[in-house]
């Protein structure tokens, strides 16, 4: 397979790009929440085609696996703190939740 | 075109429609299964890209866990009453000109750029046993941040149990 690396990075910068304007855009804790995921994604998949430039290495892989936990910690915590804001506020929308707000 | 460009174009067309489909979709559900078609699509690439277990951690942890969990906080914050979890946008057209603006400049950042392969080192493993390699540096030369991460992943899991947990504490 003679594909260049480019279009590995075309691609990663295209998922960040929209995870970027789903973070932005979506009234919904959980769509921005999977915006975040796309974002992740999109590096590693950077991570893992930086990888295959060097054969015989597996730094780029290790870290796309430690970028996975992390992900799994981020959407844990990340969902609980969306389950205890509907139990207080009843809303998803995090432009809601405006009680520290002047 | 030889098969394996063929499925990375493939992979690569569903991934970047999925995540395309993200920007418009209104309903919270088949947001989340189209993230999860950007992953099976990903974890596919990462196959073609030489990372086996990379691609199997991908397709167990995220498709098989935080998607469920995802799905599982929808359904937890969807008031009960059959209908679907509708949204809307806000700020559609600054999240539009700043994810463009993004998006323009770091193709043509990298369309600037060549980056060379580099020819593998002496005594370096094949893309056959990646798997086996990765399990032993793991538990040697990464053993640290392996812990770690277990340690991490420990922590971030009591926290959200009690973060999420029912009992009421108004003290704080």
């Amino acid at each position: 397979m003679n594909v260049p690396v480019h279009h590995f990075l075309y691609l990663g910068a295209f998922l960040f790009s929209a995870g970027l304007v789903v973070v932005i855009s979506k009234r919904n804790t959980i769509l921005v929440l999977l915006g975040l995921e796309l974002m992740l994604n999109a590096s590693n998949l950077n991570l893992v085609a930086f990888n295959r430039l060097h054969p015989g290495t597996l730094q780029g892989q290790m870290f796309a696996i430690f970028v996975i936990v992390v992900a799994v910690c981020e959407a844990a915590v990340g969902l609980a703190i969306v389950l205890r804001i509907y139990q207080e506020y009843q809303t998803s929308v995090p432009d809601d939740v405006n009680e520290l707000n002047l | 075109m030889n098969a394996p460009s063929f499925l990375f174009y493939f992979f690569e067309i569903i991934a970047a429609g999925a995540a395309g489909g993200l920007l418009f979709v209104r309903n919270v559900f088949y947001g989340a299964l189209l993230v999860i078609a950007v992953l099976l699509a990903l974890a596919g690439l990462y196959i073609l890209a030489f990372a086996e277990f990379v691609a199997v951690t991908q397709i167990l942890v995220y498709a098989g866990g935080i998607l469920v969990v995802i799905i599982f906080g929808i359904m937890l914050t969807t008031r009960l009453g059959g209908k679907p979890l509708v949204i809307e946008h806000t700020r559609s057209v600054s999240a539009a000109l700043v994810g463009l603006a993004f998006f323009g400049t770091l193709v043509y950042l990298l369309s600037r750029e060549t980056f060379e392969s580099h020819p593998a080192k002496a005594g370096a493993p094949t893309a056959l046993d990646t798997t086996q390699t990765l399990g032993v540096s793991l538990m040697s030369d990464y053993v640290l941040p392996f812990e770690t991460a277990g340690i991490l992943l420990l922590m971030a899991l009591i926290g959200a149990a009690v973060i999420a947990s029912e009992h009421k504490s108004k003290k704080i």
